[in-house]
């Protein structure tokens, strides 16, 4: 067994994955992508789900190893944000062609990294290992070791190959290199008793920065977030945190599990989305540093910012009250947003008709469960055409997805809104759901839905 | 592939540098899917691992703003050892189970070209053993370390040609347009008004018109609505005439030739006076018609704006990143207008190129464009560009799939005479935006140098708009 299916191995037997954890043994082993239906599948490979989870650490390179389709069809696609560097948003890619399937693209990658340190001098190199370059049998381990050390510079193997998987194993293979090549390989400037990690946190749209500020009011120091705004060295130090959070479902849980194994550092699970998940978010965080040393008076001023700033999100989502009470929702989403979305949604007295849950772990289903009281509403899949007769028979006021599935609500005539990675809008922490909860009333209040629904005046028959 | 040599003798980018950076370039499969998304009923394929499919996805339906029909045979590590046929027979099931197309296109990926499927041989034999897969199937190979975006798209529309057109007898009036891939939705509903006006019924192959001209249906298809059917298809042997728009074409229209005898023409650029000229003057030489008055009509406004306008582009230096016919289009226009093309970098070989006056057209990336574009008043690429235009400080100019920070991408029309005076309006606003005035500080000389040419002060001073004087030729104009 190669290195990578050692690895991808490990990744499915995570002892911390609530999933796995209801498998029998021989169903481990087969792991958790399951067999891809030929004709019915359209998620992302694991290629992109390592570069999701790496890129948006800013001040590195991320070198696409392979044919163009990877880094040429995809790059620049995702909205997460820098407060500084941004050599992140470059797409450099070895591209390929060939000569270089023929006699093996190893030579290529290596003049390439070279190019990299000589022309953008960036403080490491991740190298992505894709497809046809895994096929063809380039051995990037090997070769970033040997331009590691040939050019004293980090350069970073990241061995997720579209086909040994979905998306999500591409997170935990992304988690696996920065546990074996960067945590723990620099030391923090100093420390404090305040800092903590967050995990599995990309700062889409800034998201990040609507937590950042009420941590520093409580002291708290972000030493490293995986992977949003990150910095290589904040990464590479992340070892001397005293806590963890970790973000969005189980997309890095082994980065969480393995750093508190082998650093022991503790961590949680939460959510930034919705208010009270923020304010339990914000309790726990506080909890963990003070059992790891922190002074205890940090809980009581946890719930005096808590008490300050849900007053102040309450105040202004009451505004939004009387609009959005009774308006039905339909949430196509995954993993850690069905659950905080609902909840937060609820809140406010929006109704959820309907919440997919295909991408939820069984811990996420129990907690949609305990969230909305029954699984009536829980969709494990649900086809285009059916969520477009669901929106054209109006049976939900609005539809809340990732982009790929806009249209089919906005083609149905009815308002949509982005909450996956390519929405503008931040909707993390107490302003980030007041955020969440005016576009839902921008959108559902639109002038437009009345003009658009409006029959042709020579349409007398129809009635959409 | 017909020149290599002569293009290669011109590109300096891709023998030297190891590492592309931030790339122009889309893969072939993508053009190869586009091009399916232009027939009725389609559900196109990727023969590939998901990955490929989810980002061919992502990046048109943030280009059209549309639900795109994309599907893949979801290989993984184990069925790409043990050869694809089985994914595809289960991928082809479910489509038709799922979706009901009434045509398939299936191109191949750099994964599956690696390890050399036989999809041909392996189409065969899921056919005989599937009668209800009744539909086309048409693949085509396409890999991804080869070629580019436009390459995929020629390839998928030959293939088509040759698997499903077959000789009939001429209908008079009937002809066959095989619009290349930079040839927008907007652009084929302008052709199709202007091929109609002249008498004449065209078929168009492949139709995006019909399937991403963003429009709302009244129910939901899990297939591309609209675009060429099945019947008109079957109809294009009998045209009396047909012509190819880009040079990409080529090949797609010499396959024409062949098997149906149907006389064709390339076009390589509908952009311009002159291009245009070429196509009113063939379509009126085709019917035995004059050109429609509405047509005169349109290329008297176009010579006004070009007079207009001739003011702000003359001497201005343009950096163009697009795939050699749009490159072409673009750039032959740029020249047309007086501009000087100070950089065009391409992504994929093509003898058109060899015709474009510029200092030298290269393979290569945006981090290329970027270096040349340099000083100049200009830079046309796709939306990517956006970060380079940005850092060097000049007008930008969106043109070319992916388009995803603009509204209304399907809709830009640049062919024909108002195709052409729309694009004389907007980049000469865009020029006139950005002009310099003279200060009284003694700057003048600099604002020369700035624009690297001779011109001197006086008449920039004339031609800036501050200053609209009008010239007396323009009062001469018809
Ligand atoms: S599936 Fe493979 S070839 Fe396709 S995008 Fe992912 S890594 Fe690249």
């Amino acid at each position: 067994m190669d290195g990578l299916a050692n690895t991808v191995q490990q990744v499915f037997n995570e002892p911390a994955c609530g999933k796995n954890q209801g498998k029998s043994d021989k169903e481990r082993k087969k792991g958790c992508t399951k067999a891809l239906q030929p004709g019915a599948a359209a998620g992302g490979c694991a290629f992109d789900g390592a570069k999701i989870a790496l890129q948006p650490i800013t001040d590195v390179a991320h070198l696409v190893h392979g044919p163009i389709a990877c880094e040429g069809n995809s790059w620049d696609n995702r909205g997460a944000k820098s407060s500084g560097p941004l050599l992140y948003r470059t797409g450099f890619t070895t591209d390929i062609n060939e000569t270089d399937v023929v006699f093996g693209g190893e030579k290529r990658l290596f003049r390439a990294i070279k190019e990299i340190l000589a022309k953008y001098d960036p403080p490491a190199v991740f190298v992505y290992q894709t497809c046809v370059t895994a096929l063809i049998g380039d051995d990037i381990e090997a070769l970033c070791k040997a331009a590691s050390a040939r050019f004293g510079r980090p350069v970073i193997p990241v061995n997720a190959p579209g086909f040994v998987g979905s998306k999500n194993l591409g997170n935990k293979l992304a988690g696996e290199a920065l546990l074996e090549y960067v945590i723990g390989t620099q030391e923090p400037e100093y420390t404090t008793p305040y800092d903590i990690n967050i995990i599995g946190e990309y700062n889409l749209a800034g998201e990040l920065w609507q937590v950042k500020p009420l941590l520093a009011e409580l002291g708290i120091r972000v030493l490293a977030c995986i992977s949003g705004d990150a910095r290589y060295r904040e990464v590479a130090s992340a070892h001397r945190a005293r806590a963890a959070m970790m973000v969005c479902s189980k997309a890095m849980i082994n980065v969480a599990r393995k750093m508190e194994e082998r650093y022991a550092i503790p961590f949680f699970e939460g959510s930034f989305y919705g208010v009270s998940d923020m304010s339990e978010a914000l309790r726990e965080i506080a909890r963990l540093l003070i059992a790891r040393g922190a002074p205890a008076d940090l809980a009581e001023r946890a719930e005096a910012l808590i008490a300050r700033e849900e007053a102040r999100a309450w105040t202004r989502l009451d505004a939004y009250r009387p609009r959005l009470k009774g308006k039905r929702a339909l949430l196509i989403t995954g993993g850690v947003k069905s659950w905080s979305v609902v909840a937060a949604l609820q809140e406010i007295g929006v109704e959820i008709v309907g919440t997919s849950v295909k991408k939820s772990t069984k811990e996420d289903k129990e907690r949609i469960k305990k969230i909305m009281g029954d699984e009536a509403h829980m969709i494990e899949d649900m086809t285009p055409r059916e969520m477009y007769k669901l929106l054209k028979d109006a049976r939900a006021d609005i539809m809340l997805s990732g982009g790929r599935s806009q249209f089919v609500a906005l083609k149905a005539k009815v308002p949509w809104l982005d909450i996956n990675q390519e929405r503008h809008h931040a909707y993390a922490g107490y302003d980030g759901m007041v955020a969440l909860v005016g576009e839902i009333d921008k959108a559902l209040y639109n002038p437009i839905w009345a003009q658009v629904r409006r029959p042709a005046p020579w349409d007398t028959e129809t009635v959409s | 592939m017909n020149a290599p040599a002569t293009l290669r003798d011109r590109a300096t980018g891709p023998a030297t540098k190891a590492c592309t950076v931030n790339p122009l370039k889309m893969s072939q499969p993508l053009g190869a899917a586009l091009a399916f998304l232009g027939i009725a009923g389609s559900m196109p394929v990727f023969h590939g691992s998901q990955g490929c499919t989810a980002f061919g996805l992502v990046l048109f339906v943030r280009h059209f703003r549309e639900s795109i029909p994309l599907q893949t045979t979801a290989m993984n590590e184990v069925t790409t050892i043990l050869g694809g046929g089985e994914n595809i027979e289960k991928a082809l099931l479910n489509i038709h189970k799922r979706a009901k197309p009434a045509f398939i296109g299936i191109a191949s990926t750099g994964l599956t070209e690696t390890k050399g499927d036989d999809v041909a041989g392996d189409l065969r034999l899921i056919k005989d053993a599937h009668p209800e897969l009744d539909m086309p199937i048409v693949y085509v190979s396409t890999p991804d370390y080869q070629g580019a975006f436009q390459d995929g798209w020629a390839k998928a529309v030959t293939a088509i040609i040759e698997s499903m057109v077959t000789p009939a007898a001429t209908v008079k009036g009937q002809v066959t347009i095989l619009p290349g891939c930079h040839v927008t939705p907007g652009d084929v509903i302008e052709l199709r008004d202007i091929v109609t006006a002249f008498g004449l019924s065209p078929i168009i192959l492949p139709d995006l018109s019909g399937s991403l001209d963003g429009h709302v249906p009244g129910d939901f298809s899990p297939t591309s609505l609209g675009g060429t059917t099945q019947a008109e298809i079957a109809r294009i042997g009998a045209s009396e005439f047909a012509f190819a728009i880009g040079e990409q074409m080529r090949p797609a229209a010499r396959a024409l030739a062949e098997r149906t005898g149907v006389p064709t023409r390339i076009f390589s650029s509908l952009t311009g006076l002159g291009a245009a000229d070429d196509l009113f003057a063939s379509l009126s030489a085709l019917s035995g018609r004059p050109v429609p008055d509405k047509y005169r009509r349109e290329r008297s406004q176009l010579v006004d704006a070009m007079l207009d306008a001739h003011f702000f582009f003359g001497g201005k230096r343009v950096a163009i990143g697009a795939e050699p016919d749009l490159l072409w289009a673009l750039g032959a226009w740029c020249k047309d207008m007086g501009c000087e093309i100070a950089a065009a970098i391409t992504t994929t070989e093509s003898p058109v190129l060899v015709r474009l006056v510029a200092d030298g057209v290269r393979l290569g990336d945006l981090e290329d464009l970027e270096v040349q574009a340099a000083g100049c008043d200009l830079l046309i690429t796709h939306s990517h560009g956006r970060q380079a235009a940005q850092r060097l400080g000049i007008p930008f100019l969106r043109m070319g799939p992916p388009i995803f920070d603009r509204l209304g991408a399907a809709h830009r029309v640049i062919v024909g005479y108002k195709g052409t005076r729309d694009l004389v309006f907007e980049v000469g606003n865009i020029f006139l935006a950005h002009g310099h005035e003279l200060r009284p500080d003694g700057e003048g000389p600099d604002v020369r140098e700035e624009h690297g040419q001779g011109s001197p002060v006086g008449e920039r001073a004339c031609a800036s708009p501050g200053h609209p004087d009008i010239p007396p030729g323009r009062l001469e104009s018809p």
